[in-house]
């Protein structure tokens, strides 16, 4: 049954708890450098700013494909959380990426650019290992739909732990975190300018920023199903693997881009088709 | 609402600087200083920034740069002259190569002095020029307004 309430209640909570991880994210980064850090509520102040700030755009395409971008956030990350097919939720998730690459390849700016062929193959990089959690799970609970895999009685993280230590290795590279914030980042790295938000400014920018809140509440979702079996286990299980990315962050220089292809793939490779492989011949023993 | 002097992101430009200015606005970053704690982020972008601050005086190689980068920061910005050089050409005033201060390019709003300037000094700096910034921008809401209201009756001026 697709639930339209949790949809709704996705849409309204999904920026006020993305923001306050976010806030929280930047004050325990502050605290791990020995700075003082921001007020848990500055990532609200930094999009309130944005919105009050003139909206300088080099071609009109850019506002279009933000909004496609966003609009495609909120829908996966909405169909997520109704319960809908996981499959179809991955697929209006790349798409929206699309809409960021195209939005910044649409200003004709070098900076930008080079963001764009980055995030092109950070989507590259992250792309399999999504699917195959996905396959994962539907080999478990034989169900590509998100809330009857949440209803699954069998705890799936002891099913699939290969695909979830390969899941966290993208969940990395998803919430733009050293060492593989390619494309942007959240620190005060300036080899790139910005990367692929280099020629977004004011408005259009907090609109990337309210989807990227978006994205994460989704993505911490996603880290629930692999607990789903147990809620208190999935809460302590997605706080920890937040903390984990933020030392991950905090610990780590960025790499080249062909580091992270070849290690994302070769985990994916490793942990998620071995997993999937042992499983498939282990499935009239397991489950 | 006052979003604006809670996030202020500055743009670092050394112009014809001899660096101690610059090293110097960086160790407001330092854990030391820790300007994060009033929301203001050191960003490489233009695009993205509010506070524009500026070391060293203005000589014909960076003439254009810096009044391409002053047009690229989006409104309401303010510039923040910091540094004796950056203010009025300093002790390179005479030289035949600086033309003076970047108020002979730009408007500059807060002028900060020393030789180099202090941390402390440059961090009071941009809090003065945070009020700046919030004046300019009910004057670019006004504006707005004004330019609506200028054209919304009849609608057929054009």
């Amino acid at each position: 049954m697709i639930s339209l309430t949790n949809a709704i209640l996705f849409l309204l909570l999904a920026p006020i708890i993305g923001g306050l991880v976010s806030g929280i994210d930047r004050k325990l980064t502050a605290r791990m450098q020995g700075r003082v850090g921001p007020p848990i509520f500055q990532p609200f102040y930094d999009v309130g700013k944005l919105l009050e700030k003139e909206n300088l755009v080099v071609t009109s395409s850019q506002n279009f494909y933000i909004l496609s971008y966003i609009v495609f956030i909120v829908v996966s990350g909405a169909l997520f959380f109704a319960g809908g097919d996981l499959l179809l939720v991955i697929f209006a998730f790349t798409l929206a990426h699309i809409f960021l690459v195209l939005g910044a390849y649409a200003s004709n700016s070098p900076y930008s650019f080079v963001g764009a062929e980055r995030e092109l193959i950070q989507i590259i990089a992250y792309e399999p290992m999504i699917i195959l959690s996905a396959v994962g799970m539907y080999m478990v609970t034989k169900s590509f739909f998100v809330n009857e895999i949440a209803a699954s009685e069998l705890p799936l993280i002891l099913y699939l732990p290969g695909v979830f230590i390969g899941f966290l290795m993208v969940f990395t590279i998803k919430l733009r975190k050293s060492p593989f914030d390619l494309s942007t980042s959240h620190h005060a790295h300036q080899e790139l300018v910005k990367g692929v938000t280099t020629e977004f400014t004011g408005p259009n920018l907090a609109r990337i920023e309210i989807a990227h809140w978006y994205e994460n509440v989704f993505l911490l979702g996603f880290v629930y199903l692999f607990f789903a079996f147990n809620p208190v286990i999935a809460i302590v299980a997605i706080i920890v693997a937040y903390l984990l990315e933020i030392l991950i962050d905090n610990t780590f220089s960025r790499v080249k881009w062909q580091l992270t292809l070849k290690s994302a793939w070769i985990v994916a490779g490793m942990m998620g088709l071995v997993n999937l492989g042992v499983l498939y011949y282990l499935a009239g023993v397991l489950i | 609402m006052t979003y604006l002097k809670k996030s202020p992101w500055l743009l670092h430009y050394d112009a014809s600087s001899c660096n101690g200015c610059d090293i110097e606005v960086l160790a407001c970053l330092t854990p030391l200083y820790d300007v994060e704690r009033f929301g203001i982020i050191n960003t490489g972008n233009p695009k993205h920034a509010d506070v524009f601050v500026v070391t060293g005086g203005v000589n014909e190689q960076n003439r254009e740069v810096i009044r391409n980068i002053y047009e690229q920061i989006p409104e309401p910005k303010v510039v923040v002259a910091v540094g004796i050089c950056a203010s009025s050409g300093g002790i390179f005033r005479e030289c035949y190569n600086i033309s003076g201060g970047i108020d002979q390019l730009i408007p500059v709003d807060v002028y900060v002095p020393g030789c180099a300037a202090r941390p402390e000094s440059i961090i009071d700096g941009i809090v003065k020029s945070l009020e700046i910034l919030e004046e300019k921008r009910i004057q670019m809401k006004e504006r707005a307004k004004q330019k609506e209201q200028g054209s919304s009756p009849g609608g057929g001026e054009r």
